[in-house]
């Protein structure tokens, strides 16, 4: 037994595994890729199925802008993370800075289409089946779009408070796979709802 | 060395007030506490899930019977089913994991300590929630109703005006809530899995229970989130007015089936395959032989995680799909008999020529192999879509899955209870109950549910709650119900056996089966910390080579 108890003595030295942060991250996406997925699938079902108007022929405009904003709100963040790496903290700082309020002024555009479809068109949710599957889909995406931008400004705190530096790099990694991936999700959402679902 | 630190520990707990203790419990993010918490909330809800089992078997125990109204009948069949997978067996499943995965793959925790606790608060909150219904179910009306729509709840039962009052949002918002913590907990597996390993065990020294709870967790990602955004998409239409399964606005019935059973049928794999996971520790260690076909194993558990992911509508032959999704469904279902044949005929074969011991926990794991075997043909039977139409909604149904899950997935979880009752509580349990235990169950359980396939194939449907006489459906289900009250009382010698072994069981020592995984190389119960230095292996059972370094595994791996 007591070579049990004091048993493993010999150590390898080159031993590495994945850093589980990023592994982690890698299942919450896949997680909330099957959501979207179905959130998706509920919409392509859906399309062209409603009772009354109005359609989306009707009332949808394609916000190009904003989807410019979003998506180089990624390329910005990739910017900042190689910047953090090298330790050019204020140069990190205004790249991610960047980032927020281009992801804002995403959401911002989102807010302005809403409004305009409620107050315009009188579409709300419970209009007719597009604005059921309208409503939840892209509002699920902007749901993620602030949980990533509260999350971007906690570590924009962090690093106007002085205490981000290259070691923590790895997990602001982690970060940026989020933001990467609600980026990514906006391309299919906007194919499905402003290119297909016209 | 160990044993000091226990006692230690052990002396000081005796003099401390029982708030410290259950506060300490409570703010755990240790994996072994943890994982102890969800088989005790497992257990908790198996007893009350197995009282509504009780109850719908003494309500059909004769033809008009009035034991209880048809109201609480169907509120019975509903919250047994969604208690019993949601509450039961996935916490259970997760609280092995949780207990062993980091102890058998040498690390200290789980990747994610607080997501794990934060993951076992989720589920339990989710189990408190559907059992608040009982009181709350009508809002403030005060008398209070559970869900009664089925554990699948199909549209438009759940819709407001067939089921006003809050029963359905408790169950929708059980649901979400515990597939939150069902995620995190999956999430948490798999980074711990690939990156937690220590030294020298690369993936295809990892211990297959470890390998087979991977696959799991990947499973849990990509089944439960679609029920998650599902449950959404209820909750949409119940409070914000949506139309997603409001037939009257266009809205689609079968689209929730779609999504229902996209979940539901992966489920099914996602609590059996934990369950192969158990059988493939067990059977070697009490065979004296390592396991037969590791690759191969490995291989055919990521194949029916595959497969399973295409074969849900079978649920649903009955709804008139087009006969190439009927084809397409009934040959994906058949495919999955393959990868399974695989693996039951690897068991044999580690099995065979082996000194088998036929101790309580390996003799758990026989009568799976054989019932396991029939579930899955009754499951065959029910895949060729038009026996389908026949059987499908009939008791026939309610047979074939509890035989899966109680045949299946129940003895092989008794069979790991006891295997790793030693190492938890560092007691041996009473082999004599045990087997008491055992019998009775095997009787009780063959009684239940061999019987209940005929007034299936008789014609009596699933969850009526009564039937007319002169049916040839009387006697057997009499025989059933006896059936269950046998089960039931298997139970209670089973959780006697626990208690009392707990108290009065002779210690376990370190490794009491002679078994060669890590976690059986720590003191029973393991300290905090797991491994005081972490251990470097080089084959798949270190233990083998630490006990036989004159002819160690890694000589031939």
């Amino acid at each position: 037994m007591s070579a049990i108890t004091t048993p493993f003595s010999e150590r390898s030295s080159a031993w590495t595994l994945p850093y589980r942060g990023k592994v982690g991250m890698a299942g919450l996406i896949f997680a909330e890729s099957a959501i979207f997925t179905i959130f998706v699938v509920a919409y392509l079902f859906y399309m062209g199925k409603s009772l009354s108007g109005p359609t989306p022929r009707e009332v949808l405009e394609t916000p190009i802008f904003y989807t410019i904003c979003l998506l180089s709100s990624s390329l910005t963040l990739h910017f900042a993370g190689k910047l953090l790496e090298r330790g050019r903290r204020g140069a990190f700082l205004t790249f991610w800075l960047l980032t927020i309020l281009l992801g804002a002024l995403f959401l911002y555009g989102t807010g302005q289409e809403w409004h305009r479809l409620i107050y315009e068109h009188g579409l709300t949710i419970s209009t007719n089946l597009f604005g059921t599957t309208y409503y939840s889909l892209v509002g699920l995406h902007a749901f993620h779009v602030t949980a990533g931008l509260i999350m971007l400004s906690i570590v924009l705190l962090f690093g106007l408070a002085g205490r981000l530096g290259p070691e923590q790099s790895a997990r602001v990694d982690v970060l940026s796979l989020y933001w990467h991936f609600v980026d990514a999700v906006w391309v299919v959402v906007f194919t499905v709802v402003y290119v297909l679902g016209r | 060395m160990f044993s000091d630190v226990i006692a230690i520990q052990t002396a000081e707990a005796a003099g401390r007030p029982w708030v410290e203790t259950l506060h300490e419990w409570v703010t755990t993010v240790d994996h072994k506490r943890l994982g102890i918490l969800y088989i005790i909330y497992a257990l908790l809800f198996l007893v009350i899930a197995g009282l509504e089992a009780t109850i719908i078997r003494i309500q059909l125990i004769r033809s008009h019977n009035d034991f209880v109204s048809p109201q609480v009948f169907n509120r019975m069949f509903t919250m047994h089913g969604t208690t019993m997978i949601f509450f039961v067996v996935i916490p259970v499943m997760f609280g092995f994991a949780n207990y062993l995965v980091p102890l058998m793959i040498g690390a200290r925790d789980m990747a994610f300590p607080r997501l794990n606790a934060f993951s076992f608060w989720l589920t339990a909150l989710g189990g408190f929630l559907l059992y608040f219904s009982f009181l709350g179910g009508n809002g403030l009306y005060g008398a209070g109703s559970a869900p009664d729509v089925g554990w699948w709840a199909y549209a438009p039962l759940t819709s407001r005006a067939f089921s006003p009052g809050h029963s359905s949002d408790y169950w929708t918002i059980a649901l979400l809530v515990s597939g939150f913590g069902s995620i995190g907990t999956a999430i948490n597996l798999i980074a711990t899995i690939i990156s937690m390993r220590c030294p020298g065990m690369t993936l295809s020294r990892m211990p297959l229970f470890a390998w087979l709870n991977l696959i799991m967790a990947g499973m849990v990602i990509l089944a439960i989130s679609p029920l998650t955004a599902a449950q959404v998409m209820l909750s949409l239409d119940r409070y914000l007015g949506g139309h997603f399964f409001d037939t009257q606005a266009g809205g689609s019935a079968t689209l929730w089936m779609h999504f229902f059973w996209i979940f539901g049928h992966p489920e099914v794999y996602v609590l059996v395959i934990p369950a192969f996971a158990f059988l493939s520790e067990i059977i070697p260690v009490f065979s004296r032989k390592p396991i037969f076909g590791y690759p191969v194993m490995v291989g055919a558990t990521a194949c029916i995680g595959f497969v399973s992911m295409s074969v849900w509508a079978h649920h649903m032959f009955t709804i008139g799909m087009n006969s190439y999704a009927n084809s397409f469904f009934a040959i994906t279902t058949f495919a999955v008999g393959i990868p399974t044949g695989i693996k039951i005929f690897n068991w044999l074969g580690t099995m065979w020529g082996g000194r088998i011991q036929f101790k309580t926990p390996m003799l758990f794991c026989i009568a799976f192999l054989f019932q396991f075997l029939i579930a899955g043909l009754t499951g065959i039977m029910l895949g060729a879509a038009p026996f389908n139409w026949q059987l499908s909604g009939s008791y026939f149904v309610v047979a074939h899955f509890h035989y899966v899950i109680v045949g299946g997935i129940l003895f092989a979880l008794f069979g790991a209870f006891y295997y790793w009752y030693p190492k938890i509580t560092g007691r041996m349990f009473s082999e004599t109950l045990g087997r008491l235990h055992f019998w009775l169950f095997v009787i009780g359980f063959h009684l239940t549910f061999d019987l209940m396939h005929i007034p299936g194939v008789l014609g009596m449907p699933r969850r009526i709650y009564t039937y007319e006489p002169g049916r040839g459906w009387e006697t057997l289900n009499l025989l059933v119900t006896i059936g269950a009250f046998v089960q039931g009382i298997a139970i209670l010698v089973f959780v006697a056996n626990l208690i009392i072994s707990y108290f009065k069981g002779t210690k376990a020592g370190n490794d009491p089966w002679d078994a060669w995984t890590l976690e059986w190389s720590v003191s029973s119960p393991p300290p905090a910390y797991n491994f005081a230095s972490i251990p470097v292996v080089a084959s798949r059972r270190p233990l083998w080579d630490l006990k036989h370094p004159e002819d160690p595994d890694s000589r031939y791996e």
